[in-house]
């Protein structure tokens, strides 16, 4: 006859709600439409592998492939797994000069991950505060900072972090090695930027126009405070799914970078630069050195897509 | 090119109402369980005559609308009760054979004339459209009649304006231009969901009057869902009352304005402010329309009624006589056991 | 709220009543450029277009009132609102709060604080993301009234039960809640910094009637109990007859006719104000006539409002009025007195009842 309906006043709380906010996740729509998602579900599980094996790198790796004094060149050139003449103790075999694949890549996967996370902060730090800015400043301001960002979406983002990363280079010559990460990182970051500015700014300006900011401004709250405290909650949904997608997107850039040399340094490899090294040995029979670590970066950078994918369809209210 | 008309049994119009709706129920599953929108509504339409549906937001007015016209948006779903236009069962029929019977039969008129008219399609070639596809007329016989639609809806200069898009009309006139669409394939029942909501008070009148005027020159029948009384008053001969998903009182237009039986109707009108009533304090009915998740067992209205007593908590009534009108509501429950329904 | 403000019990939280009306609008004009961006306005040889929201618009409110102003889509009294309450900034004219220039009086807190508004859109007007507590809490911690958190906690609650909410719903989040509560809630925010003067764009528009009415009792409660001056906006007749003690009519920007609500309703003078009022469906007509001729003793209302960016030359109302003449067509009105109404109409002005 009727609904199912409550026989007291309210509905009981169901117990999830009550444990705070981690309950209030683990209750909410996006959790259930990520248990419906089988594709998430997998590339979310092998996402996480991913970053949990890279971060721990130092604990769980069975070698430490950067150590000299624990390489033995006797050890080089063992093919992986069930390949002859494989050995268990490295089960992916080992390069030119006996380092484990297997640990090189956990720690190059570490590499990769720090900097693409620090990257991607970067640009949505740099790109959120310029779309607030030019959404709510509005007039020429607006005009400026779009015009800026259109310019540099046209060329493409590895050009620029190219550009950037040689002039500041240069720029440091003699402290080019130690702030070789941070340079890296900084040409990354501004070279994504404008998406972040663009989308921010456009809800920016939707969220401007609503009630809820006019009654904070006719008491007299200051453009800023606004900004911060009314308007960037309501804006940062769309960030968080192109964070995550630029996330692939910077790891990948940063792996391309030290592919052409331009990277970080091979004392301190990221997938890119175990990449690029075992290049030369592709042809020459020795084919693992760069097919494992090329194989992880797909990996990881697949699911973080995969997930981004089902995160932007999971919170596009219109889908639903 | 017209569509091939559904047939329709040959059964004499005086016998059968021209709509019937007995018992319909919607429901909604959500993940949170199944929420029933509707919950057996019945009421009938006769050729030539004006219901009224009226009810606040969430009632289910424009879902009941919906669904006999065949638009409930998924996941709602008809979970009982049936739908008969003229004597057949329309509720069944397939997309396709729905589709027919929309615009030939059964028009609609929707609140927002914006949405309603493809802005990319001149007026005049979407009214000619809609007439060649359900009338099989030729061209030139659709295109003098849409003139015409237009001059019937009020529209100056319709020979010049027949070639103009939708953006390029005011937004009375985009109304007028949809009546025009909904009634040229002189279809026997218009099913009309807010027509006036969007319009200013003054163009209100005009679109109120210009509606009262074609549906009686084309007896054409019509249910107009409204949340505004006064548009019932105007334009309709009954009325229907909906609150959470039911009819909660049904009868003549007069009677229910001035004689409400039900207790919501009576707290209905009573806040409404009028130009004539006497000034100060509204009459407020306390506490909000439940959600469809909460609906309480019994009367719906059971909380917030005035005049509640033991029995509405316990059992829901169902429509029964109350002097002129009907009325879901165990004040005008007989002496004897069974109730019985209009 | 004695003790609220024996707490910071401040000279600003002592009322002074000036001698004149707490709100006056002198001769305010409000004009917005629609023009097309400059590059094509060079490239198509176009003119500057500018936009008369608000035309040579001149009221006062005395304290303790309720003025209203109603009109029709394109009236401007949206705009006039956003003017009354310091969002805008009147291109010609003069705003006065409590005697003072409105930009001086809102750039002071202590001024600035004591006018507030309420909003049509009850899903629009609440930040989202904020919980109720922190919405209602935000005047009251902007303008510095209470300092610790128990205190503002604790008129938080109190606020919400003024507008017949309970405390505990300060822990939920807008979207929890129905229209009507949502609105409470945003009555609850304008009032936490204690106003004076409470500015309603369209308050009820949006709500269902039944809803309607416990917003608008409420309204009435509050204004008698904190002695309240509102500027109410809206299209809607019958809800400001409930409401105004002095009402306004606009029509494309302008005011036609202001007077004493009784007056203005009783014996309507202008003839805009007479074709809204025969407009309203009215339940209450005693109606003798069969639905079935369809008859109506009164006339709809001719035309509609034409574009407020070419606005008809002369008197505004004229292609619509049916007592429009010759000079109505060239010359716009002054105001007459006729009672205690303002009318801007030649044909008043002339006492004609014909063209």
């Amino acid at each position: 006859m009727s609904a199912p309906a409550a026989a007291g006043p309210a509905p009981a709380q169901p117990l999830a709600r009550r444990l705070g906010p981690l309950g209030r996740f683990f209750d909410s729509d996006l959790w259930y439409s990520f248990r419906q998602s089988p594709v998430a579900m997998i590339a979310g599980a092998v996402a996480f592998v991913c970053i949990f094996g890279s971060l721990l790198a130092s604990w769980i790796a069975p070698h430490d492939p950067f150590n000299l004094a624990t390489l033995s060149l006797s050890n080089s050139f063992i093919p992986p797994i069930p390949m002859n003449g494989s050995e268990w103790a490295f089960p992916l075999g080992t390069d030119e000069q006996g380092r484990d694949m297997l640990s090189a890549i956990m720690y190059g996967g570490r590499l990769s991950l720090v900097v693409g996370f620090s990257a991607v902060l970067f640009a949505t730090v740099v790109g959120v505060a310029i779309g607030l800015i030019a959404g709510y400043g509005g007039g020429t301001l607006d005009a400026v900072l779009m015009r800026v960002a259109d310019v540099q979406l046209t060329f493409p983002a590895i050009l620029i972090a190219l550009v950037v990363d040689g002039i500041v280079s240069a720029a440091l010559h003699e402290l080019h090695e130690a702030t070789e990460i941070y340079v890296i990182v900084f040409a990354i970051g501004i070279s994504n930027w404008p998406q972040f500015a663009r989308t921010v700014r456009g809800s920016t300006m939707v969220e401007r126009g609503k009630e809820y900011v006019m009654a904070a401004r006719v008491i007299g709250i200051s453009g800023p405070r606004i900004m911060l405290t009314h308007i960037l909650p309501n804006v940062l949904g769309p960030v968080l799914v192109i964070a995550t997608i630029n996330l692939a997107v910077a790891i990948v850039s940063e792996a391309t970078l030290s592919f052409l040399g331009v990277g970080l340094p091979p004392t301190d490899p990221s997938l890119g630069t175990l990449i690029n090294n075992g290049n030369s040995y592709l042809f020459s029979g020795q084919w693992w050195i760069t097919v494992f670590p090329g194989a992880a970066l797909v990996i990881m950078v697949l699911s973080i897509n995969l997930l981004g994918d089902w995160l932007r369809d999971a919170l596009n209210p219109r889908l639903k | 090119m017209a569509l091939p008309e559904v047939p329709l049994p040959e059964v004499p119009l005086l016998e059968v109402p021209l709509l019937e709706v007995r018992e319909l129920s919607v429901e909604f599953p959500t993940r949170r369980g199944v929420l029933k929108a509707l919950d057996t509504v019945s009421f009938t339409i006769e050729t030539g005559e004006v219901l009224g549906v009226v009810g606040e937001s969430g009632a289910g007015k424009s879902l009941t609308g919906a669904a006999i016209i065949g638009l409930l948006e998924r996941p709602g779903r008809i979970s009982g009760g049936r739908i008969l236009l003229e004597g057949r069962r329309i509720d069944t029929l397939s997309q396709e054979e729905m589709r027919r019977i929309r615009g030939r039969r059964i028009g609609a008129i929707f609140q927002d004339p914006l949405t309603t008219l493809n802005p990319l399609y001149t007026v005049g070639r979407q009214l000619a459209e809609t007439m060649q596809v359900h009338l099989g007329i030729s061209d030139a016989e659709a295109r003098r009649r849409a003139v015409g639609w237009l001059e019937q809806v009020g529209i100056p200069a319709p020979a010049e304006r027949i070639g103009a898009y939708p953006h390029e009309f005011s937004g009375g006139m985009r109304q007028r231009v949809v009546i025009a669409l909904a009634l040229c394939a002189e279809p026997q029942l218009v099913i009309a969901d807010e027509p006036t909501t969007a319009l200013d008070v003054s163009i209100q009148a005009q679109i109120i009057t210009l509606i009262k005027r074609l549906a009686r020159e084309h007896g054409t029948a019509m249910m107009l869902i409204t949340h505004d009384m006064g548009v019932i008053a105007e334009t309709a001969d009954r009325v229907a009352v909906m609150y959470a998903g039911r009819i909660v009182e049904l009868g003549p237009v007069r009677r229910v304005i001035r004689h409400p039986a039900h207790p919501y109707t009576d707290g209905l009108m009573a806040s409404i402010p009028t130009l004539a009533g006497r000034l100060g304090r509204l009459t407020q009915i306390e506490g909000a329309m439940p959600r469809l998740s909460a609906i309480p067992p019994g009367c719906p209205f059971a909380p917030r009624c005035p005049k509640v007593f033991s029995r509405c908590t316990a059992e829901r009534p169902e429509l029964m006589a109350a002097g002129e009108t009907a009325a879901a509501c165990w004040l005008y429950a007989p002496a004897s056991a069974e109730a019985a329904h209009v | 709220m004695s003790d609220v403000m024996a707490e910071f019990g401040g000279t600003d939280s002592v009322r002074v009543h000036s001698p004149g009306p707490l709100f006056e609008a002198e001769h305010v004009t409000r004009l917005f450029d629609v023009s097309s961006p400059w590059l094509q306005r060079i490239v198509g040889g176009e003119k500057r277009r500018m936009l008369r929201a608000v035309d040579d618009v001149s009221f006062t409110i005395a304290t303790g009132t309720t003025l209203s102003l109603v009109g029709e889509s394109g009236c401007g009294k949206s705009t006039m609102a956003r003017l009354a309450v310091g969002l805008y900034a009147p291109s010609r004219g003069k705003i006065r709060f409590e005697g003072k220039l409105l930009a001086a009086a809102r750039a002071e807190p202590g001024l600035r604080r004591r006018m507030n508004m309420i909003f049509q859109d009850p899903y629009a007007s609440l930040n989202p993301r904020w919980r109720v507590a922190r919405i209602i809490a935000e005047p009251i911690r902007a303008f510095g009234l209470l300092r610790s958190a128990r205190a503002i906690a604790a008129r938080v609650g109190e606020l919400l039960l003024q507008v017949g909410l309970q405390p505990s719903d300060g822990e939920k989040y807008p979207h929890e809640f129905s229209g009507g509560q949502r609105q409470r809630i945003s009555i609850a925010r304008a009032l936490s910094s204690e106003p004076e003067f409470l500015v309603c764009d369209e308050p009820t528009s949006a709500l269902d009637v039944s809803v309607q009415a416990q917003i608008l009792n409420l309204m009435r409660d509050l204004q008698r109990r904190l002695g309240l001056t509102y500027l109410f906006i809206s299209h809607n007749l019958a809800v400001v007859r409930h409401m105004s003690d002095r009402l306004g009519v606009m029509y494309l920007g302008r005011i036609v006719e202001i007077g004493p609500a009784e007056e203005v309703f009783s014996a309507p003078r202008h003839p805009y104000t007479r074709m809204l009022l025969d407009a309203i469906p009215d339940l209450a007509q005693n109606r003798a006539q069969d639905q079935a001729t369809s008859g109506r003793s009164r006339t709809p209302v001719a035309g509609e409002v034409p574009s407020p960016i070419a606005p008809p030359p002369g008197c505004t109302f004229h292609p619509r009025c049916p007592l429009a003449n010759e000079r109505c067509r060239r010359e716009l009105p002054e105001y007459t007195a006729s009672g205690a109404t303002l009318v801007a109409c030649h044909a008043v002005a002339e006492g004609r009842r014909a063209a």
